[in-house]
């Protein structure tokens, strides 16, 4: 069964909304405990380095594409290449390798 | 001071103009997600609503595949608080930077107008955080970011299979541009992130896993690894309790974000706001 789509993406909306706004309103103290604080430091790294590898494997034609991207965009990124510049170095990586490959 | 309404609107215009080459950067990785998105059963009015109501690349990018995957809300739901509680914790640093007595509705604004960009420009701002800076930011950038996804939605399809896999990789280009740069400052990160590649490929693989769908990996993999770290690597700062939770309020925020905080501090300004931006930074107790 699938969930009406508009229900999706206002159940999303909220609980994403949600992330935003409640720290505006609920805490008005910094958090002291130290594990919290841990644990919410590390998730955006772990989350979007769970999200990016193996999947962006799976997104190219072919999976060699992917993973030279990946090296390349992790180089890119640390030589400051920005938002744009990583994004766009990871295009051209996987455009450049399926043309020889594909 | 000039009038305070004066104030408003020149806040609000110079938040336009912050948010116009944010949304550039939007409008190209909404585009490659509005392509997954299309595969996941979204229209192009669809994409654009939700482009415009969640803004926020991770949490579509999951939103969109679960969906398509046909998850339930109760998923959605915890998927959503997951990706991004990082949000919670730029909230957390963001609140540091209103001015006491402001109005509930003013601090709802300034919470809503919240992405890692968005966060990143108002942290960095001198002085306190302003509702009307956020809302003109919000505006250019989400507009690109909205029709971005509409477009990528709409034409997505249309281009080379050649072009499309080479667009898809834009958002994980996004995303290393969010982790990889803070490395440089707390090589705990890095190790961070290889674990979490080293278990994802594992998860992926390992016959057991392997068929456990994306989102229940993700929301597995992150609460087991941030929870490791979090015991064997706690953030240190035993110094003054307060100072210390506000730094890792704003550590805790990505790429971009951990540059304009780290100008912050280099921000002289008058005394309560230069007091203010080095609590910022967890240099001194919380003196106010």
């Amino acid at each position: 069964m699938q969930i009406n789509i508009y229900v999706w993406i206002i159940v999303m909306a909220l609980a994403t909304g949600a992330t935003r706004v409640l720290p505006m309103i609920l805490i008005r103290k910094p958090i002291e405990n130290q594990f919290i604080q841990s644990f919410l430091y590390y998730v955006p790294y772990v989350t979007l380095a769970v999200m990016t590898f193996p999947a962006i494997m799976d997104a190219t034609q072919v999976p060699a594409a992917g993973a030279l991207a990946l090296v390349g965009g992790i180089a890119a990124a640390w030589l400051g290449a920005g938002l744009f510049g990583t994004a766009a170095t990871c295009c051209i990586i996987v455009a450049v390798t399926e043309l020889f490959m594909v | 001071m000039h009038d305070l309404r004066e104030n408003h609107k020149a806040e609000f215009t110079v938040g336009l103009r912050t948010g116009i080459p944010i949304g550039i950067g939007y409008f190209a990785v909404s585009f490659s997600l509005g392509i997954i998105a299309k595969n996941c059963g979204f229209s192009v009015f669809q994409g654009f609503l939700t482009s415009l109501t969640s803004y926020a690349s991770a949490g579509q990018y999951i939103g969109f595949t679960l969906y398509g995957a046909g998850a339930t809300l109760w998923q959605l739901v915890i998927m959503m608080i997951i990706t991004n509680a990082r949000y919670l914790l730029m909230g957390a640093a963001l609140n540091q930077k209103v001015r006491e007595g402001t109005p509930l509705r003013h601090r709802i604004l300034i919470g809503l107008s919240i992405t890692d960009e968005i966060f990143g420009v108002s942290i960095a701002r001198p002085g306190y955080a302003s509702p009307f800076f956020g809302a003109g930011c919000w505006i250019s950038a989400m507009s690109m970011w909205s029709v971005g996804n509409a477009l990528g939605i709409a034409v997505g399809n249309i281009l080379p299979d050649r072009a499309v896999s080479a667009l898809s990789v834009a958002l994980f280009g996004m995303f290393l541009a969010s982790i990889i740069p803070p490395i440089k400052k707390d090589k705990v990160i890095g190790i961070a992130i290889a674990a979490s590649f080293a278990a994802s490929y594992l998860y992926a693989t390992l016959p057991d896993t392997r068929d456990m769908s994306s989102g229940n990996r993700t929301i597995m993999l992150t609460i087991i690894i941030s929870t490791a770290f979090a015991v064997i690597a706690p953030r240190r700062n035993e110094a003054p309790k307060v100072a210390e939770t506000e730094e890792e309020s704003g550590d805790g925020s990505e790429g971009g974000n951990r540059e304009m905080r780290a100008k912050v501090d280099g921000v002289a300004e008058g005394g309560n706001r230069e007091m203010r931006a080095k609590t910022l930074e967890g240099g001194c107790g919380n003196a106010n």
